[in-house]
C-alpha cells in the first residue's frame, strides 16, 4: 500500500473535473485553505463541498483533516481521527446543529463533536483538533 | 453458604431452652428471633419483600432469615414459565434483584431443602443435615403436577411441566421426537401444548372433560377456543381418558392407550392434569390438613401450629380453597408478613380471574365466570368464525357479575375493574365488536372508579395509579403490572401522555407524523419540511444526526409517490444519509467499508459465485458468509467501492441493501423442488419477494424467510415477515426479529394463494413504514401499537380503515420506481465523485486503512489506530438528547 506524500503546492480536482453540481456560481471558485504548521495549506475548490456534509483531507505531515460546509455556507474543519474508536472517519458523520451550534456526530458510534471547539457533546474531557478556516 | 454451627444434639437435650439454641447460631443479634421460610418459589420471595417492607429483616435490625430452596436456582417467574422457550434464560426469568439477600442479610441456602420439622424443639432439618431453630415457620412450598397412575408414567418420555428443569429436560427430548402428546388440556396444558408445537412436533392434547380449560371457561367459551386451537395445528381430544403410555423394548414412550379404546403413536408425553398441594412436610410434623389435602390455615394464614404459617399453593385457605394462581399467593404472603409483623390482616379468599394468551389466542374470565349467582343472567355473543366468544355474567340488577372472554380479551382490564358494579351502559354494547349494532365498542378507561382495581395481582386501585407519572414509576412504588402482567395495558392507558414525543430537538413529530407530513404535503427536501415544520428554535439549522437520516429514509420510501428523486445519493438527500447509505457500503471499525451483493433466496449459480470470489482475490477482501444466506466482503476502502461493483455489476450483482434500513433478504429453505418434505417451492418465493421489496427504505431493516413446510428450515417466525409453506398455500407470520430481543412472530393470514401472499404482505409492509418510529422493529411495533396485532390484522386483512388500496398503492409505486443504487452510481461519473479517501488526493489510498493476517485472510491493523484511544461506550451510552 502507498503513503501518498503531498506538497501543499499540489492542487487537485477542482480544475481537473469541473464540477457538474455546481453550487452557487458566488462561491464556486473559493479554495478553501486550512491553517497548518506556520501557513495556510489549500484542500479544494470550495464548490466540491457538499452542504451539510464532510470531506476528508490528507495534510502534508500525513495527518488528515474533516471539511464541513454547513448550511449556512460556512466551513469548518477538526481533526479526522475519531478520539473513541481511533478510526479516520469523522468527515463522514452527519453534521447537524443544536442551540445554532454546529457539530459532527461520528458514523462509528455516534458521538457528537462541536465543530467550532472541538468539544465533545457526550463526553465533556473528550475533544478533537479544530483547525482554523480561510474561504478565499 | 456459611454453615450453621449449631448442633443439634444439644437441642435434643433441651429441646425447650430456647435461648441456649439462638445463642448458638453465628450473627444472630443475641435475642433476635429467627424465621425459617421453606421453599423459594413465587409465594416464597413475595413473603421476604414483604418481610423486608415492615422492616422485619436482619439488616434492618428484625429477625434473622432462613430461607430453604430445593431448586438449584433462586426464585423465578413461573408464570412466565414458557417463555423460556422463546429463549429467555433463567436469569431473565428471575425474581430476585441480584443483591436483594446481601442487602436485607437473608441466608438463602439454593438447592438444600427442608427434610423434616420438629414442631416440639421448633426446628427445621435440611437435606444438608444442617438444622435451624425458628420460632416463626414459613411453609411456601407450592405444588407438584399430578400425575395419573396410569402404567408406562414413568417411561422415559413422560415429562411435567413446573420447573425450568423440567422445560430443559422436554426441550432435550424432543430434539429426537416428532410427535408429543399432553395429557390435559387446562391452563397449564395447553401452555405446554404450546410449547411442544414451539419446538416442532406434531402435538395432540387430551382432555377427560368435554372441554378444553373447563375450569376457567364456559361450554361456549371451550367450543370456541377448540376451533382456533385446532386451526393452529393441534388435535385436540376431548371427553377421553388416557389409560396408559405404551412403551418400546428400550423403555422410552412409543404410544398411548386413551379410555375410548383408540390410540396415539407420540414420542413424548407431557403430564399436566392439574396440581396437588406440597403438604407432606406438612403431614409428617402433625399439622391439620384439608380432607383432599393442603395446609389448612385461618384467616391470618396460620396453620394449626401458631407457630407456623403456609401461604401459596401448598395452603388450604380459610374459605377452604386451594388457590392455583399466583395473585392470591401474593395475598397470602403479604397477610403472613403483617402477622408477623404484629399487625392484623385476613385473607378470606381471591378473585380467580385470569387472562391468557394460549397459541396466541387470548383467554380471560373473572369474577362468577360459571354464573352460579342467584339469578345471574348470560349477555353472550359467539363468533365461530373467527373464533370470538364474549359472555358477561350480569346481576338482575345491572351488577356486572363475571364473564368469560375467548378470542378478544381487549376489554379483560376494564370489565374485570368494573366487576361488583352496575354497567354504565348495556351489556351487550360491550360484547358486540367494533362497528357492529353502532354501539360504544369497548369502555375506555377513563369509565372507571377511582376504587375500581386495576392491578388484581397486587391489588391496586386505578386512583392509586394515577397518583404516579409514569409506568416504571408506577411499577415501582405500587408493584402494579409486576404480576401477571395483564393489567399493563389499561395502566398504560391511565397514565398521561408523555410531555413530548418528538423525533429530536429539530422536530416535535414523531416519525410516522413526519411521514404523514411528507406524504400529504409532497414534501421533497428536508430543509423544507425543516423550515416548515421543524421546531421553531431549529429551522433555518442543519437538522441533526438523529432527524437527518429518518426525513432521508421517509423521502426515499416515498419517492415516487411525492415526486423526490428515488436515488439516495441525489440533490440534499445526499447530506441526510448516514455514511453506509452515502457510500452505499458499510463502514466497519477501520474506517474501511463491508460489501454484500444481493443473493436472491440465497440462490447463487456456480458463475456468479465464481466471480465474488475473484472479485474478493483481486482485493483482498475477507469473506465471510453471512446469517442471511449472502457474502460478506470486508476490507475496501472508499476508493475501491466503485472499482469492485463495476465488476459485480456486470456479473449481473446489484445492491444488496445491507447498509439501508430497507430489506435485506428473504432467505429459504431448498423447498418443494429437493427436499422430500417441502410442500411449496419456497425459492421461488423467496426470489420473488426478495426482488419485489428490494430498495424499500422503512424505520428498520427488515428480514425475511419462506420454508418449504412446518418443518421451518428457514427460521421464518424469527423475521419480520416470514412464510411458511401449507398443503393449501402459504401462512404469513409477522413482527419476528432475532438478535437480543427474540420474538416469535405471530400469524397473520393462513393458507393464501401467491397473490394473496404478495398482497397481504405489500399491506403490512407499507402500514409499518407508515406507523412505526424511528429504529423501530415490526417486533416492537407490533407490540407497542394499540390493539396489537388484532388492529393489524383489521387493518391489513379486513381493511377496517379503509386503507388498503393505498397501501397496494404505495408499493406499487416502489415497485415500479425501483432501480439498482450500484449500477446508476458506477455509471454516473458525478455521481462516483465522492468515492475518494481525500478530496485533495483523490489517487491516494488512505494509510490508515490497513491490514495484517488473520487464518489465511486480513483483518484490520487496530495497531495502527491505537493511540490514545478513549474507552468505547455503547450508542445507547453515548447518544444523548
Ligand atoms: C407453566 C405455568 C404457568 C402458570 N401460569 C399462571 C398464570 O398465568 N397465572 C397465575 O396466576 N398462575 C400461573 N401459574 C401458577 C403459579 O406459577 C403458581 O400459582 C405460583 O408459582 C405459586 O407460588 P408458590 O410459591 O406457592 O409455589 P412455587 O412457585 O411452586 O414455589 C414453591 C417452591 O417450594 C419448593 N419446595 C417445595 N418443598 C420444599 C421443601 N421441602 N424445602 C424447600 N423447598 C421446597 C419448590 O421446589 C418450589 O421451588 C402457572 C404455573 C405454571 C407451572
Ligand atoms: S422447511 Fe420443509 S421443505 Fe424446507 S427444507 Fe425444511 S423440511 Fe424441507
Ligand atoms: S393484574 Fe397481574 S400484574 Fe396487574
Amino acid at each position: 500500500m502507498t503513503t501518498a506524500t503531498i506538497t501543499t503546492t499540489r492542487q487537485s480536482t477542482p480544475s481537473a473535473t469541473p464540477a457538474t453540481s455546481a453550487p452557487p456560481a458566488t462561491s464556486a471558485t473559493a479554495a478553501v485553505r486550512l491553517a497548518h504548521g506556520d501557513g495556510w495549506f489549500t484542500v479544494c475548490d470550495r464548490g466540491l463541498l457538499t452542504p451539510g456534509r464532510g470531506v476528508s483531507v490528507l495534510l502534508p505531515d500525513g495527518d488528515q483533516a474533516a471539511v464541513f460546509l454547513d448550511r449556512s455556507g460556512r466551513v469548518h474543519a477538526v481533526g479526522n481521527r475519531d478520539p473513541f474508536t481511533g478510526a479516520y472517519v469523522l468527515a463522514r458523520g452527519l453534521l447537524g446543529s443544536a442551540g445554532g451550534r454546529p457539530f459532527v456526530a461520528s458514523p462509528l458510534l455516534k458521538q457528537r463533536f462541536d465543530l467550532t471547539t472541538g468539544a465533545c457533546l457526550d463526553d465533556e474531557d473528550v475533544s478533537v483538533p479544530v483547525f482554523a478556516v480561510r474561504v478565499e | 453458604m456459611p454453615e450453621p454451627t449449631f448442633d443439634p444434639s444439644a437441642m435434643a437435650a433441651h429441646p425447650s431452652d430456647r435461648g441456649r439454641a439462638r445463642a448458638a447460631v453465628p450473627d444472630a443479634p443475641a435475642g433476635a428471633p429467627t424465621i425459617v421460610v421453606v421453599g423459594h418459589g413465587m409465594v416464597g420471595q413475595r413473603f421476604l419483600e414483604e418481610l423486608a417492607e415492615r422492616g422485619l429483616t436482619p439488616e434492618a435490625g428484625g429477625a434473622r432469615v432462613v430461607v430453604l430452596c430445593e431448586e438449584p436456582r433462586p426464585a423465578y417467574d413461573r408464570v412466565r414459565l414458557s417463555s423460556y422457550f422463546d429463549g429467555r434464560g433463567p436469569d431473565d426469568l428471575s425474581l430476585v434483584e441480584p443483591d436483594f439477600m446481601a442487602r436485607h442479610g437473608i441466608e438463602l441456602r439454593v438447592g438444600d431443602p427442608a427434610t423434616a420439622v420438629d414442631r416440639a424443639g421448633r426446628t427445621v432439618t435440611a437435606r444438608s443435615g444442617a438444622v435451624f431453630p425458628y420460632d416463626t415457620l414459613v411453609l411456601a412450598t407450592g405444588s407438584y403436577p399430578y400425575v395419573p397412575p396410569v402404567p408406562g408414567r414413568d417411561a422415559r418420555g413422560c415429562f411435567v411441566y413446573r420447573t425450568i428443569e423440567d422445560l430443559r429436560a422436554i426441550e432435550a427430548y424432543a430434539k429426537g421426537a416428532a410427535t408429543g402428546a399432553v395429557v390435559g388440556g387446562g391452563l397449564l396444558g395447553l401452555e405446554a401444548a404450546g410449547a411442544l408445537k414451539g419446538l416442532g412436533l406434531a402435538t395432540h392434547v387430551v382432555e377427560f372433560a368435554p372441554r378444553l380449560m373447563p375450569v376457567q371457561v364456559d361450554e361456549g367459551g371451550g367450543a370456541a377456543l377448540l376451533r382456533t386451537v385446532e386451526g393452529l395445528g393441534l388435535t385436540v381430544r376431548t371427553g377421553v381418558g388416557t389409560r396408559e403410555v405404551t412403551v418400546d423394548g428400550s423403555g422410552a414412550v412409543s404410544g398411548m392407550a386413551l379410555s375410548d379404546g383408540s390410540s396415539l403413536a407420540v414420542d413424548l408425553v407431557v403430564f399436566s392434569a392439574g396440581v396437588r398441594p406440597r403438604d407432606e412436610l406438612a403431614r409428617e410434623c402433625g399439622l391439620a390438613l384439608g380432607e383432599r389435602g393442603g395446609i389448612a390455615v385461618d384467616e391470618e394464614c396460620r396453620t394449626s401450629d401458631p407457630a407456623v404459617f403456609a401461604i401459596g399453593e401448598c395452603a388450604l385457605a380459610a374459605d377452604g380453597r386451594v388457590y392455583g394462581l399466583v395473585a392470591p399467593g401474593y395475598e397470602m404472603a403479604r397477610t403472613a408478613a403483617e402477622a408477623v409483623a404484629g399487625g392484623r390482616s385476613a385473607f378470606t379468599g381471591a378473585d380467580l380471574s385470569t387472562k391468557l394468551k394460549l397459541l396466541g389466542v387470548d383467554v380471560a374470565s373473572f369474577g362468577d365466570a360459571h354464573g352460579a349467582s342467584e339469578g345471574a343472567l348470560d349477555v353472550v355473543y359467539s363468533d365461530a368464525r373467527s373464533g370470538v366468544y364474549k359472555k358477561l355474567v350480569v346481576g338482575p340488577d345491572g351488577t356486572l357479575l363475571g364473564g368469560v372472554l375467548v378470542g378478544d380479551a381487549e376489554s379483560y382490564g376494564t370489565l374485570r375493574s368494573l366487576t361488583g358494579s352496575v354497567l354504565p351502559v348495556a351489556p351487550e354494547e360491550l360484547v358486540l365488536p367494533a362497528g357492529a349494532g353502532g354501539g360504544p365498542v369497548a369502555l375506555g378507561p377513563a369509565a372507571l372508579p377511582d376504587e375500581a382495581v386495576v392491578c388484581s395481582c397486587h391489588n391496586v386501585t386505578k386512583g392509586a395509579i394515577r397518583a404516579h407519572g409514569s409506568l416504571p414509576e408506577v411499577k415501582k412504588c405500587t408493584k402494579a403490572g409486576t404480576g401477571c402482567g395483564s393489567c399493563l395495558k389499561l395502566i398504560g392507558q391511565l397514565m398521561p401522555p408523555p410531555a413530548d414525543a418528538g423525533l429530536c430537538g429539530c422536530f416535535p413529530h414523531s416519525r410516522s407524523e413526519v411521514y404523514e407530513i411528507v406524504r400529504t404535503l409532497r414534501i421533497t427536501s428536508f430543509s423544507a419540511l425543516l423550515d416548515g415544520h421543524g421546531r421553531e428554535e431549529a429551522r433555518g439549522g442543519d437538522g441533526c444526526e438523529v432527524c437527518k437520516p429518518v426525513v432521508g429514509s421517509v423521502i426515499a420510501s416515498l419517492a415516487p409517490t411525492v415526486g423526490a428523486s428515488g436515488y439516495v445519493l441525489d440533490g440534499e438527500q445526499a447530506a441526510l444519509q448516514d455514511t453506509n447509505d452515502h457510500f452505499l457500503a458499510n463502514l466497519q471499525r477501520n474506517g474501511s467499508y463491508s460489501i454484500v451483493p444481493r443473493i436472491p433466496g440465497g440462490e447463487i449459480t456456480p458463475e456468479k459465485l465464481i466471480v465474488i470470489g475473484e472479485v474478493a482475490r483481486d482485493f483482498g477482501l475477507y469473506t465471510k458468509i453471512t446469517g442471511g444466506q449472502r457474502i460478506d466482503l470486508f476490507g475496501a476502502r472508499v476508493d475501491q467501492l466503485p472499482l469492485i461493483w463495476s465488476r459485480l455489476v456486470e456479473a449481473g450483482f446489484e445492491s444488496g441493501h445491507a447498509y439501508g434500513k430497507s430489506l435485506r433478504t428473504v432467505k429459504s429453505c431448498v423447498g418443494r423442488t429437493w427436499c422430500r418434505y417441502g410442500v411449496q417451492d419456497s425459492v421461488r418465493m423467496a426470489i420473488d419477494l426478495e426482488l419485489r421489496y428490494r430498495g424499500l427504505r422503512a424505520p428498520h431493516k427488515l428480514k425475511s424467510a419462506v420454508s418449504g413446510c412446518a418443518r421451518e428450515c428457514a427460521e421464518a417466525r424469527g423475521k419480520d415477515f416470514g412464510i411458511i409453506a401449507t398443503a393449501e398455500g402459504w401462512n404469513l407470520y409477522v413482527g419476528g426479529n432475532g438478535g437480543a430481543a427474540p420474538r416469535h412472530a405471530d400469524l397473520l393470514a393462513q393458507d393464501l394463494s401467491d397473490a394473496e401472499l404478495v398482497r397481504l404482505i405489500d399491506r403490512f409492509l407499507m402500514f409499518y413504514i407508515r406507523t412505526a418510529d424511528r429504529l423501530e422493529r415490526t417486533s416492537a411495533w407490533l407490540e407497542r401499537i394499540d390493539g396489537g396485532l388484532d388492529h393489524v390484522r383489521d387493518v391489513v386483512v379486513h381493511d377496517a380503515l379503509g386503507l388498503c388500496g393505498e397501501l397496494e398503492r404505495l408499493m406499487a409505486d416502489h415497485v415500479a420506481g425501483y432501480r439498482d443504487e450500484w449500477a446508476e452510481t458506477i455509471n454516473d461519473p458525478d455521481r462516483l465523485r465522492r468515492f475518494v479517501s481525500f478530496v485533495n488526493a483523490p489517487d491516494a489510498p488512505d494509510p490508515s486503512v490497513r491490514f495484517v493476517p488473520e487464518r489465511d485472510q486480513v483483518k484490520p491493523d487496530l495497531e495502527l489506530l491505537a493511540g490514545p484511544v478513549l474507552a468505547v461506550r455503547t450508542l445507547e451510552g453515548t447518544v444523548s438528547r
